[in-house]
C-alpha cells in the first residue's frame, strides 16, 4: 500500500526568548518526532488534549510553518522546494475549527468558495460560478446562498461553506482541524455525516484532528493519540477502541460523557493538566498523571513499539494494563434504543 | 414541608424582543422548578432559548429584550419584582452564574485574586483587605487549584482553560450562593478537563448543598450531572422528567434526535442519527408544533395545533401528540 502522505520524524521546536538581548531561554518542543502515514481514501485521526501538538502537526503537514526536523512526502515526492509546495497547496486543503473566524466577513460566500480556484488559475469566471453552485449543492446548501455573507449563516452552515471551499480545487487530502468541536452535538452529527459522504464520493483522505474520541470513532480508520508532542498510541480504530494499550488513551475514553445516568460516578477521571512542553517530565512524559506509573516510568522514556498487529503503544506496561471497560457502561436503555430505532426508520422513510 | 418546596420556581416566563417584524418571544411560556440541593439540566441546541431563560432569571436580558410575563420565585420571592438594588445583591449573592468562555468573562488586566476579592467586596463592604485575600485563597483552594497562594497574583492568560473555569467557579461561589447557574460551563474545554470540572461541580454541590441549573447542548453532560431535565426547543420546554426517567424512556422526537446525535463508544454505527435542519429563529416559527418541519414522525395534525406539555408517565411531561412513538398506529403496522 503506497501512502498518499508519509510523515517521518516530524518536529517543531520554538525557541523561548526573554529579555532585551533576546537570549534563548529554552525550547518548546511542540511536536517532537512524529511519524505516520495516510493511505488514499483513508482517515487518520490525531487525538489529544489542547497543547499536545496535534494542531501544530496539522500546520506542518500543510507547510504553513516550517518543520525543525523531519520529512513530509506527498504522493511519493518529498515536499521541499517551491514547485512541490505549489502542487501541495492545491492537492491538500484544510477545514478549520472555527467557522466564524475562518471566513472573510466581507466576501460573499460564492466569492470565498471561488477564491481557491482563482488562486490556482482553474477555469474562468463563468465555470467557477457553476462550480460554486455545484459545491454548495454537495454540502447541502442552495445556489442562492452564494450571494450571502458569512454572518447570515449558522455555525453548522458556515462549516459547510468551509468544506465547500476546501473541496473547490479537488484536493486529495483534507486536513480537518477540529472541524466539529465548536458545534452543537446535533450539528456535529450532520457535519460528520457530510464529511463521510464526501469521502465516499471523491475518495478523499482525511487527517482528522480532534480532542473527542467519540467523534473519532465515527470518522477514523486509524487513530494516533498524541501527548506532549509525541504519539503515545496508534492503531486501527477497532483494535484501539476495543483494547487501548496506553493509560492516556484510556483516560481520554473514560472522560467522554455518556448518555447513561446509571454510569455516573463510577469512572475515575484523569487529574491535572498537560505539563508545559517547555519542560516535559523526564522518562515517560505521561507519568505525572498516570495511575499505573512505576519507578521505571520516571526514568526511562518508553519507545513506541508494536503491541498487537498494527497497534503500537509507548507504555512500559502496555501488556500488563488491567482489562478496560470504563468507557462502555450499560449502554443505552432498551426502551430508548427501541425508540431510536423507530426514529431512524422514520427518518429513512422521509428521506425516501 | 418547607424543604420539599423548590428553591426556585419559574412560572409562565415569557421573554420578548421588539423588532421590525413585531414582538418576538425567545422564551415562550416556560414553567420549571429547581429542587433544593439538586441539579436541573436544561438541554437544547443553540438558539432554543436556554441561555435567554437563564439571563431572564438573573434579569440580565440585553435590551431591546425584556421579560414580558411570568414569575421567578426564589424561596417564594419574585425576583422580577425586586428593585434594581435588591436584585444586584441577589446576583452573586444568592444566585451566581458561570459562562461558557472563561477567557472572555475574566478581566485580562486584573489578577485573578483581585477579581475574586472584588466580587466579595461587592457583597461585604466591611471586610478588610487581608481578610478578603484569605477568603479568596480559601475559595481557590475549594475549587482544587494547586498552590492557591501563588495563583492569587496570576493573570487569566497565565492559566489553562480548565484553571480559568475553576477561577470562575471560585468567584461564583465566593458568597456561598444557593443557586448556581452554569451556562455551557464545559463546552470550550477538552473532554478530560470537562470531566474534571463536572466532578468538581458535583463535589461542591455535595459540600454546600447548593442547587445548580446546568445549561448544555450535550445530553451526555446532562446524564453525568442532572437530577431533573428540561428539554427546550424554540423557546418552549418540550419534555420534562427526572434524568433516570428521561434516559430510560425518552418521549419527544426532539429528545430522541439529540440522543441519536451523540457519537457513542458502545456501538458501531456508520452514520450518526443527526437532526436535519436547524432551530427556526424566533421570528419565523413554524405553525403548529415548532419541531414538526424537522420531525420524522410529523403528521398533518402536527402542523395545525401546538401540542401542550402533558403527563405521559408519572412525573414525566412531553409536548408531542405522537408520543410514545411506538404506539402510533402506522409505525406499529
Amino acid at each position: 500500500m503506497s501512502a498518499l502522505l508519509q510523515v517521518e520524524g516530524l518536529a517543531k521546536h520554538y525557541p523561548v526568548k526573554h529579555g532585551v538581548l533576546d537570549r534563548a531561554q529554552g525550547v518548546v518542543r511542540a511536536v517532537d518526532g512524529v511519524s505516520f502515514a495516510i493511505a488514499r481514501g483513508e482517515t487518520l485521526a490525531l487525538v489529544g488534549e489542547s497543547g499536545c501538538g496535534k494542531s501544530t502537526t496539522a500546520r506542518l503537514v500543510l507547510r504553513l510553518i516550517e518543520p525543525t526536523a523531519g520529512t513530509i512526502r506527498f504522493d511519493g515526492v518529498e515536499v521541499s522546494g517551491a514547485a512541490e509546495l505549489r502542487a501541495l497547496r492545491r492537492r491538500v486543503q484544510v477545514v478549520f475549527q472555527d467557522p466564524y473566524a475562518s471566513l472573510n466577513p466581507r466576501l460573499r460566500v460564492g466569492e470565498a468558495i471561488a477564491e481557491p480556484m482563482e488562486v490556482h488559475g482553474i477555469g474562468d469566471a463563468r465555470s467557477r460560478a457553476d462550480r460554486v453552485k455545484e459545491l454548495l449543492g454537495l454540502v447541502g446548501l442552495a445556489p442562492f446562498h452564494a450571494q450571502r455573507y458569512p454572518h447570515e449563516f449558522s455555525g453548522g452552515q458556515r462549516q459547510r461553506i468551509g468544506i465547500a471551499r476546501a473541496l473547490a480545487v479537488q484536493p486529495e487530502l483534507v486536513v480537518c482541524d477540529e472541524p466539529v468541536s465548536a458545534l452543537d452535538v446535533s450539528i456535529q452529527a450532520q457535519v460528520v455525516n457530510l464529511l463521510k459522504d464526501l469521502q465516499g464520493r471523491f475518495g478523499l483522505s482525511y487527517l482528522f484532528i480532534a480532542h473527542d474520541l467519540a467523534v473519532v470513532r465515527h470518522m477514523a480508520d486509524r487513530v494516533a493519540v498524541m501527548y506532549l508532542g509525541q504519539i503515545v498510541e496508534t492503531g486501527p480504530k477497532r483494535t484501539l477502541f476495543a483494547n487501548p494499550r496506553h493509560p492516556y488513551t484510556r483516560a481520554l475514553l473514560a472522560a467522554i460523557p455518556h448518555p447513561d445516568p446509571r454510569r455516573r460516578g463510577r469512572v475515575q477521571h484523569l487529574g491535572g493538566d498537560v505539563p508545559s512542553p517547555m519542560n516535559p517530565p523526564p522518562g515517560c512524559r505521561f507519568h505525572t498523571r498516570c495511575p499505573y506509573a512505576q519507578a521505571i516510568c520516571r526514568e526511562q522514556a518508553p519507545p513506541l513499539r508494536e503491541v498487537a498487529p498494527g497497534q503500537a503503544s509507548a507504555c512500559h506496561f502496555a501488556e500488563d494494563l488491567p482489562r478496560f471497560d470504563a468507557a462502555v457502561g450499560e449502554g443505552i436503555a432498551p426502551r430508548a434504543a427501541e425508540r431510536l430505532a423507530l426514529y431512524a426508520a422514520a427518518k429513512a422513510r422521509r428521506a425516501g | 414541608m418547607r424543604d420539599n418546596a423548590p428553591l426556585l420556581r419559574i412560572e409562565g416566563l415569557r421573554t420578548v424582543f421588539r423588532s421590525s417584524v413585531g414582538e418576538i418571544a425567545a422564551v415562550d411560556g416556560v414553567d420549571l422548578d429547581v429542587p433544593r440541593g439538586r441539579t436541573l439540566g436544561i438541554v437544547g441546541e443553540s438558539g432554543c432559548g436556554k441561555s435567554m431563560l437563564s439571563l431572564s432569571v438573573m434579569r440580565l436580558v440585553p435590551p431591546p429584550g425584556r421579560v414580558a410575563q411570568g414569575r421567578v420565585l426564589l424561596e417564594g420571592q419574585d425576583l422580577l419584582r425586586l428593585s434594581a438594588g435588591a436584585m444586584r445583591q441577589v446576583r452573586g449573592g444568592k444566585v451566581a452564574m458561570i459562562f461558557q468562555e472563561p477567557m472572555t468573562s475574566l478581566n485580562p488586566v486584573h489578577s485573578v485574586g483581585a477579581q475574586i476579592t472584588e466580587a466579595m467586596r461587592a457583597h461585604d463592604k466591611s471586610a478588610s483587605g487581608a481578610e478578603l485575600r484569605d477568603r479568596a485563597i480559601e475559595a481557590l483552594k475549594r475549587v482544587r487549584i494547586p498552590s492557591p497562594e501563588s495563583r492569587f497574583d496570576d493573570y487569566p492568560h497565565q492559566l489553562s482553560g480548565g484553571m480559568r473555569q475553576r477561577v470562575m467557579i471560585a468567584m461564583a461561589l465566593a458568597c456561598r450562593p444557593q443557586l448556581l447557574i452554569a451556562d455551557e460551563p464545559t463546552t470550550a474545554l477538552d473532554v478530560t478537563v470537562q470531566a474534571q470540572i463536572l466532578d468538581l461541580l458535583r463535589e461542591l454541590q455535595d459540600e454546600t448543598g447548593m442547587s445548580i441549573i446546568l445549561i448544555t447542548h450535550d445530553l451526555g453532560v446532562i446524564a453525568e450531572m442532572a437530577d431533573e431535565v428540561a428539554v427546550m426547543y424554540a423557546g418552549k420546554v418540550v419534555e420534562r422528567a427526572t434524568a433516570a426517567e428521561l434516559f430510560a424512556s425518552p418521549q419527544h422526537p426532539y429528545t430522541l434526535g439529540l440522543l441519536g446525535s451523540i457519537p457513542r463508544l458502545d456501538e458501531d454505527r456508520e452514520r450518526l442519527l443527526a437532526i436535519e435542519g436547524a432551530v427556526p429563529p424566533p421570528f419565523a416559527l413554524p405553525k403548529g408544533c415548532r419541531f414538526h418541519p424537522r420531525c420524522p414522525f410529523a403528521i398533518e395534525a402536527c402542523t395545525r395545533a401546538q401540542p401542550a406539555l402533558e403527563p405521559v408517565a408519572d412525573g414525566h411531561l412531553a409536548a408531542c401528540i405522537r408520543a410514545p412513538v411506538e404506539q402510533s398506529a402506522e409505525l406499529a403496522a
